[in-house]
């Protein structure tokens, strides 16, 4: 892939099976979010190719859904609004039950009628989250989806995706620049590195649901990680 | 940042006990800004001796007698239908094509710059041009308030495009909406609060423009009240009733525009 000049992704090559959580973790600037984009069929790459289910990737679908940070919510709907948009072709009736499944999956039962700024950044985020899945894609890619957020949410907003990612089995690629993030959600993390954007390593994380964060599994492979990155692991 | 401890201990006082109740500062006290003017003035009037300026008294007897020869309400009513019909047309003309120029960077590229030289040209410029392409006649002051609030509105409707969170159209495209979807779905209601603002910035530049464009070009209006008191008699207390009403109809329109302004972003 290439902007410009500048090569911005080299030589990755990458695969994801069907319901996995795969975090792809990196350095700012390393990439990973125009490798998301690629994937998404938002930017064409320079070179390769992204199939998905023997089908190649040319431009944005449905079946694929991006979420942002929290300010992706469209500020002139409501949260039933919101979580509805993507359903256009529904009829009315359908619409309503499958918004209010979703509500109820999110957590955000008693606000539909509310208007994301009256909303808290986690809310939002969960908001964004239910507007994905309403549309029943494949694949959901999340785009450091919490980076907006204040530690305490983030963590709680970890554990919900956990459970709503359990609950729905998409196939999860979730890119983050927190190490302790990518080893508590993924299957399998795969590390970047900087300019150009290269895979260093492929990280199993066989640890099973609920993690718990300071077993010795955890910390052994969050240290790899911090390795891998070439970080020592102190302050 | 440095924050001195007696400012804030200000700005606790002020957030916690508010002396002055609401209603008296929202109404009170600029009723009584302007009651002391209307003293000062009145003094300064029959201090100075001036034949020029009329009293406070004065011009309150000249707005009465327009208004009981019915005369006030025909100017009022036919500054108000130029103003519209301009500012209808300018809205019709202008929001599609800052659409467009948002839009489309490469249409902006060839069109924006002549949209940009002409921009800060008066619209009273054009005024013997109006004159000789529409005569005496209501067109040409329309013309004008047209021009007037023309550009304002394109260059708010263009920004706001621009301006859209480049998320809100991925996210659009990511549903799969078409081009059309797209705009009336995620473009219009996103552009909307940024357009209205400009719609406000037009509309007080138009009103400002129509009295000009009156005193020249038509035979009745708010404006032609003003140049005609003047000419038929040097009647300075109408001078001052128009300029009056002039501001009172201006603020009316405005604080209309303020509160849909306000509906709209709730």
């Amino acid at each position: 892939m290439r902007f410009g000049a500048m090569e911005v992704l080299q030589h990755v090559t990458l695969g994801a099976e069907e319901g996995e959580f795969l975090c792809i973790l990196g350095p700012s600037g390393c990439g990973k979010s125009t490798l998301l984009n690629i994937a998404g069929g938002f930017l064409a790459p320079s070179s390769g190719s992204v199939t998905i289910d023997g089908e190649p990737v040319t431009a944005p679908d449905r079946r694929r859904i991006f979420v942002f940070q929290e300010r992706g919510v469209f500020p002139w709907l409501t949260v039933e609004g919101n979580i509805g948009f993507g359903l256009f072709d529904m009829s009315a009736g359908d619409r309503q039950a499958r918004v209010s499944q979703y509500i109820d999956l999110v957590g955000l039962r008693g606000f539909e009628k509310s208007y994301p700024r009256e909303l808290s950044g986690g809310m939002k985020q969960r908001v964004e989250v239910a507007r994905a899945l309403a549309v029943n894609p494949d694949v959901l890619f999340l785009d450091e989806p919490f980076g907006a957020l204040d530690s305490i949410t983030r963590l709680q907003m970890r554990s919900e995706l956990l459970r709503i990612w359990r609950a729905e089995r998409k196939t999860v690629l979730f890119v983050t620049h927190d190490i302790e993030e990518s080893v508590q959600l993924a299957d399998r993390v795969v590390v970047m590195s900087a300019r150009p954007g290269k895979i260093r390593r492929v990280v199993d994380i066989d640890i099973p649901h609920p993690r718990d964060l300071s077993s010795r599994r955890y910390i052994e492979l969050r240290d790899l990680i911090f390795g891998e990155i070439g970080l020592a692991h102190q302050v | 940042m440095k924050t001195h401890p007696r400012d804030t201990e200000h700005a606790e006082k002020a957030l916690s006990a508010p002396s002055v109740p609401l209603w008296f500062q929202r109404f009170m006290l600029p009723l009584t800004t302007a009651a002391i003017i209307l003293i000062l003035w009145s003094i300064a009037v029959r201090a100075s001796g001036t034949k020029i300026f009329p009293t406070p008294a004065a011009v309150a007897k000249a707005i009465t007698t327009l208004a009981e020869k019915s005369l006030l309400w025909h100017y009022i009513a036919d500054s108000l239908t130029r103003v519209f019909a301009g500012y209808t047309a300018a809205i019709a003309v202008g929001i599609p094509l800052g659409f467009l120029l948002g839009w489309y960077a490469p249409l902006a590229r060839s069109i924006n710059p002549l949209i940009q030289m002409l921009r800060p040209i008066s619209p009273l410029a054009w005024m013997p041009l109006a004159v000789i392409w529409f005569g005496v006649s209501n067109a040409a002051p329309t013309f004008l308030i047209f021009l007037a609030s023309l550009f304002p509105i394109i260059v708010a409707a263009m920004n706001g495009v621009r301006n859209v969170p480049p998320m809100y159209i991925q996210a659009g495209r990511n549903f799969g909406l078409t081009t059309p979807q797209l705009m009336t779905r995620v473009m219009i209601p996103a552009v909307l609060p940024r357009i209205i603002v400009g719609l406000r910035l037009a509309f007080g530049i138009a009103w400002v423009v129509l009295v000009a464009a009156e005193m020249i070009a038509v035979d009745s209006g708010l404006g032609y009240l003003i140049i005609d008191a003047r000419n038929a008699g040097k009647r300075y207390d109408l001078v001052v009733a128009g300029m009056l009403m002039i501001g009172l109809i201006g603020l009316l329109l405005d604080t209309g525009i303020r509160k849909i302004e306000q509906w709209i972003s709730d």
